[in-house]
């Protein structure tokens, strides 16, 4: 790693080793979890701050777009948690479970822990790091990524929330886990969440990710994903942070055989979004849909960089991933399916199609293969453009006004991904939160 | 009185090429005219510039509807004053329901008016008594906006929106290409339906077929985008009989 060492660091980076620093000797857990952490922080002092010539982060360029990094966020006091009751609005009303993570700290007592039953339950992860230690939660996460910013959430984190599914347990409540950042004073929160559903069980898991507008807080939230063999689960995650934002999201999912996974990623908000999804199929026969939609505007910038392994033979999956951008926006995808020698019989797809609704809005798309079974159908496309003029005109020429008709057709670009969202509470807000954000342009 | 439709002196290009060339054209309430001529007359651009596409530049010329200046409203405006235009290829509409597109158009055009939206189930039976009426399936409106239907049942849906938003003009561009004749008289059938002594119709065709079904009450030969002559319903049978070619000379 030598190699990587440089010189000359960022504000950022130094501001980054002050606050590991000074933050380490508190921070939950053994012996082992502080070397583990140790070592974690290495690894991402070694390597920096991502910039534009590392290729997994080739268009997010952090060096530039993270020029400050923020203190830690203390532990919320009533104000902050008082905020979180209104958190995660676009999923209320609906029969969810919430659970409150406000400033990367698991609220228990603004969560709903009732009637959890025998098949559901629920650990703050300060508790699990305090008792087990690092290495035993990250262990059950069964992923491992060679990343930096998932290494400095390795270092950094402190608390989060562990749900764990036994097998064949039907949950027919989805489970929102709201995660709000107060924001005031701006500072970094890096927040770890496990979830684990057992072989057989089912589950609907929703994340939400806000802050408060005109604070440039920073987000870096880790979630690793456990799915049982035969367990059928959709996990949505809504990006909606507030607009001068920086969010990383990383989620590390391992899914077993027989299972049946729909992944689904949304994002409006924040100044700066990253995405990343290391997925790893490491079962036979299991199904998978990994779709997403990003909606920006302004100068936003968001960022899906997905990473889908085929480990075990005779797994589908199909990704697909849509980008709306207005104004100045820029949205980036990059998806590389890797097929292992013995995952023959694979069958995986991927799409990215992107909509640029301004001169100067930016859409990048970087789909990979690298295939080293010989027995697969694999396929990649990419397409981006402006909305189709003839369409719009038809429309027009029925009596539609300019702006609802290009709604319409911006409804119908990204409705192909929302539609085959099974869990009908989940589906309808998605489409609300999308007629919401078109509402917002005109 | 004032007419439906005024067009005087009409002059319009696409990407710098004339099409129409001093286009004259009045349509009275009730009455229904047929404009046939050979391909590349201006049949299409004359609709298209009606009905407001875009690229389509008018140079010269005016067209009064209503009394009203067309060419200072936008598309959706004209079709809110009462203009329609049936499409000759109706286009297709991946992720749109048909059912959802006719609510937001009628709803639309309704709401421009000044008069009250009508609610989904209101619309639905408004919609499923059309559809009966045309033969048309009514699990094809919950399909997406012509996507897959047969060129049949894309002109059937044409003239099912037709029905449901009652134009004060219908502009019907080439309704018989692409139909069977059972097809056709469907759509004939829909469209003198809606013949009444409130409406007009200009009927674009470029054979005489389509007129033996909606028989129109003045013809027009358009030959190099003018009108160059006009007559009754008989102008059509003759032209079946004796061609274009000898307006495409007077127009050279």
């Amino acid at each position: 790693m030598n190699a990587h060492a440089r010189a000359i660091r960022t504000r950022a980076e130094l501001a980054l080793a002050d606050v590991f620093a000074s933050a380490s000797p508190s921070l939950p857990g053994d012996a082992a979890t502080a070397e583990l952490r140790a070592a974690a922080f290495e690894r991402f002092a070694a390597a920096g701050l991502p910039h534009a010539r590392v290729e997994a982060w080739r268009y997010t360029d952090l060096r530039r777009l993270m020029p400050e990094a923020r203190q830690l966020a203390g532990l919320p006091d009533a104000a902050a948690k008082a905020r979180g009751i209104q958190a995660g609005a676009l999923f209320a009303g609906r029969g969810f479970r919430k659970l409150l993570i406000v400033d990367g700290c698991f609220v228990p007592e603004l969560s709903d822990l009732s009637d959890l039953g025998d098949g559901l339950s629920v650990q703050p992860m300060r508790e699990a790091l305090a008792s087990d230690g690092f290495e035993r939660v990250q262990r059950l996460g069964l992923v491992a990524a060679d990343d930096p910013l998932l290494s400095l959430n390795t270092a950094l984190a402190a608390d989060g929330i562990i749900v764990a599914i036994s097998p064949r347990a039907a949950i027919d409540r989805p489970i929102h886990l709201a995660f709000v950042t107060s924001g005031d004073p701006a500072t970094a929160v890096f927040v770890r969440s496990l979830v684990v559903i057992g072989d057989g069980a089912r589950a609907t898991i929703v994340e939400t990710h806000e802050g408060p507008d005109g604070s440039g807080y920073q987000v870096n939230s880790v979630l690793q994903m456990v799915v049982g063999d035969r367990a059928a689960v959709e996990h949505i995650k809504v990006t909606g942070e507030g607009d001068a934002a920086l969010h990383i999201g990383t989620l590390l999912a391992n899914i077993g055989s027989n299972a049946s996974v729909r992944e689904f990623g949304f994002t409006t908000g924040g100044a700066v979004v990253r995405n990343q999804l290391f997925v790893h199929l490491a079962g036979e026969d299991t199904i998978a849909s990994l779709h997403g939609a990003s909606l920006l505007a302004r100068r936003q910038h968001a960022d899906t960089t997905l990473t889908v392994d085929h480990a075990a033979p005779g797994s589908q999956s199909r990704e697909i991933f849509k980008s709306v951008v207005d104004d100045e926006a820029r949205a980036v995808f990059q998806g590389k399916i890797t097929v292992r020698q013995d995952a023959q019989k694979t069958d995986a797809k991927m799409m990215a199609r992107g909509l640029l609704l301004s001169d100067a809005a930016e859409v990048d798309c970087k789909p990979e293969l690298e295939i080293f079974a010989d027995d697969v159908q694999c396929g990649h496309g990419s397409t981006t453009g402006a909305l189709d003029d003839e369409l719009k005109f038809y429309l027009m020429a029925r009596g539609i006004p300019e702006k609802q008709a290009e709604a319409l057709l911006i409804q119908a670009f990204v409705g192909e991904v929302i539609e085959p969202i099974g869990n009908d509470g989940v589906r309808e807000a998605l489409l609300e939160a999308m007629t919401a954000w078109l509402d917002g342009r005109s | 009185m004032t007419a439906l439709l005024e067009i005087r002196d009409l002059r319009a290009e696409i990407d710098g090429r004339k099409i129409l060339n001093g286009l004259d054209l009045r349509v009275n309430k009730g009455e229904v005219h047929a404009i046939m001529g050979p391909n590349g007359a201006g049949k299409s651009t004359l609709s298209y510039v009606l009905a407001g596409k875009p690229g389509y530049e008018v140079t010269g010329g005016e067209a009064r509807f209503g009394g009203e200046d067309l060419f200072a409203m936008e598309a959706d405006e004209r079709a809110a004053k009462g203009l329609f235009l049936a499409f000759q290829y109706p286009l297709e509409i991946p992720g749109v329901a048909t059912l959802t597109f006719l609510r937001t158009a009628l709803n639309a055009q309704r709401k421009k008016r000044g008069e009250e939206e009508l609610s989904s189930p209101e619309v639905l039976k408004r919609v499923r008594d059309l559809a009966k009426q045309l033969s048309i399936d009514p699990e094809m409106l919950r399909r997406p906006l012509n996507v897959g239907f047969s060129g049949g049942e894309k002109k059937r849906n044409e003239t099912l929106q037709m029905t449901l938003l009652e134009p004060k003009l219908c502009v019907l561009d080439e309704t018989d290409s692409g139909l069977d004749i059972d097809a056709l008289k469907i759509v004939a059938d829909g469209v003198n339906r809606l013949r009444s002594e409130q409406r007009g119709m200009v009927v674009i065709t470029h054979y005489q077929r389509l007129l033996d079904y909606i028989v129109p009450d003045v013809v027009h030969v358009l030959s190099a985008g003018r009108i160059v002559r006009t007559g009754g319903k008989e102008l059509a049978r003759e032209l079946e009989a004796t061609g274009y070619a000898q307006y495409q000379n007077e127009a050279a």
